[in-house]
């Protein structure tokens, strides 16, 4: 087995009293795209948030290509490669479209590579090259669900995470953030996906884990989670 | 006619400091939520750092205009460490408190602040040294004098340079990405207390600009100049909407041309009962009426959010 890019042992977080990650193990191989499901409350969120320095867990140890994060502010993992697209999608409505971007290659120094990201980014998201100078507040749902997106990848993450990015999307526009996130991990870039919509999360994952009030209760190869009788009944409604 | 020139141009040169001071207290709204009322101490400090570096440059022998730059930037540093002490110290330890908290603080600060220049400077008005022969000019019959023009345009081109760095450099967008969303900011890679400690050191460093040229407009400083100024540049800052630096800007230069008029002609509206020593009076009739019929200031949008 390769080493894993991500390694987190026994997370606990808390906020006050309450415990809403009550001692979590999870991994996450280099390239490998893989989800964490489970309903809503479960602590999904809160395990990505603390992942990405946004939150302090109160027990247990991160480590990522090696190296122990507790020391880490948020904002240094994203030059270690860590790279969140938040719940809600967190655009800045009051900087453009390319500002937004920009925003996202805040980490970096080297321009030339900037520049040539940004045009890749637009050819990845073209409905973004049309709406550049736009403010990122005027755009659709979708829309700034791609800004989001793109503005992550600006930072040239090596391990990307996903806070619920199907979330209030029209269907046709989940397919596509879907088809978007199928061909990123093709580039090889690990993807950690946290969604509610387990069927399209499973779908495209390799492996998943599933998320039952801050503890993991399951975890496996994707397609054995979908077609297991505990998913099924659980979160897929069948 | 003339009498009404002349106050408008009494009026743009004083708004125009007014509006320095009240970029100040708009950036750190903008980005904390936080009305900073030590600012306009902010920009005492500066004032008699910069008499006090005047002076005793002077002194040495060193040529005027050479003495006077160096102790425009001495007061800048100074104010910027200043800036950055009072956040680093008041306001960062309470950044998750109530905000009722940081105000009293705030004003707190400000006292403090007070009596340190008080105990440094002495209760006495310094006056400013007379550096250049300041001639005047005149036009339509209104007089405009050399030190006037310098602190408008140099106001002016302060505020455009200022534009520059928050609307075109990476700097600048980081602190409009901070002001919007802190933890959106955090996880493009934004140490947000870096660009808060900077956007109060700009800040101060604009207070210590303000505060040399009040000294120089008026010929005076003293260590209790930074109170009204202050209260006057935070009206500014209300009228344009707080939180938005054109905004700043425009009620900066509104201010003192309300408070100019206003003084000048107090007198006739009310056949010589009141006179142009009421001329404060303005400014604060003006905070009344903004919070009363429209809180969110002429250019402001957001302030129900906020506040």
């Amino acid at each position: 087995m390769t080493k894993p890019l991500l390694e987190v042992r026994d997370l606990q977080v808390a906020y006050g009293g309450i415990k809403a990650v009550k001692g979590i193990n999870l991994h996450i191989a280099p390239g490998e795209l893989v989800t964490l499901i489970g309903s809503n409350g479960a602590g999904k969120t809160t395990t990505l948030k603390t992942l990405a320095g946004l939150l302090h867990p109160s027990g247990g140890q991160i480590q990522y290509d090696g190296r122990n994060l507790h020391n880490v502010a948020a904002h240094q993992r994203v030059a270690m490669g860590l790279a969140l697209v938040p719940e809600g999608r967190g655009v800045f409505a009051r900087l453009t479209v390319q500002e937004n971007l920009q925003m996202g290659a805040y980490s970096r120094d080297d321009k030339n590579e900037i520049a040539a990201d940004l045009a890749r980014m637009y050819e990845l998201f073209p409905r973004l090259a049309e709406r550049r100078e736009q403010l990122a507040g005027t755009l659709s749902g979708g829309e700034q669900q791609m800004v989001a997106m793109a503005r992550a990848l600006m930072s040239r993450p090596r391990l990307l995470m996903l806070d619920e990015p199907s979330m209030g999307l029209a269907p046709l526009m989940v397919q596509k953030i879907f088809e978007t996130i199928r061909d990123i991990a093709a580039l090889g870039m690990s993807i950690l996906l946290v969604e509610q919509n387990a069927r399209l999360a499973l779908q495209v994952a390799v492996r998943g884990y599933v998320m039952e009030s801050g503890a993991i209760t399951l975890s496996g190869e994707a397609g054995e989670l979908l077609g297991s009788d505990a998913v099924q009944h659980a979160y897929l409604g069948a | 006619m003339e009498i009404l020139l002349q106050q408008i141009i009494n009026g743009l040169v004083q708004g125009s400091v007014y509006a320095l001071v009240a970029l100040g207290y708009t950036m750190v709204y903008g980005i904390l939520g936080l009305i900073n009322f030590a600012h306009g101490e902010v920009v005492m400090i500066g004032a008699m750092l910069a008499l006090s570096s005047l002076t005793t440059l002077l002194g040495m022998g060193i040529p005027p205009v050479l003495a006077l730059l160096l102790s425009i930037v001495l007061a800048m540093l100074g104010c910027m460490a200043l800036g950055y002490s009072i956040e680093r110290i008041a306001y960062r330890p309470l950044r998750h408190a109530p905000r009722l908290a940081p105000l009293i603080t705030a004003i707190g600060v400000s006292i403090v602040l007070q009596n340190l220049a008080m105990m440094i400077w002495g209760r006495e008005y310094h006056s400013f040294p007379q550096l250049i022969a300041s001639h005047p000019h005149t036009f339509g019959g209104a007089i405009i004098n050399d030190i006037q023009a310098i602190i408008f345009i140099l106001a002016l081109a302060i505020m455009a340079g200022l534009m520059v760095v928050v609307h075109r450099t990476r700097l600048g967008r980081a602190m409009r990405a901070v002001a919007e969303n802190q933890h959106a900011a955090q996880l493009m890679g934004v140490d947000i207390n870096r660009v808060i400690s900077i956007t109060f050191m700009l800040g101060s460093a604009l207070a210590a600009i303000a505060g040399l040229m009040v000294s120089a407009n008026y010929g005076l400083a003293h260590y209790y100049m930074g109170f009204l100024l202050g209260l006057k540049a935070f009206t500014a800052a209300v009228l344009g909407g707080i939180g938005n630096l054109r905004g700043a800007m425009l009620g900066g230069l509104l201010l003192g041309l309300i408070e100019s008029l206003g003084a000048g002609y107090i007198g006739d509206f009310t056949g010589g009962f009141l006179g142009s020593n009421y001329q404060d009076v303005f400014a604060f009739f003006v905070l009344i009426a903004v919070l009363v019929f429209r809180p969110s200031g002429l250019l402001g949008e957001r302030l129900a959010e906020r506040a």
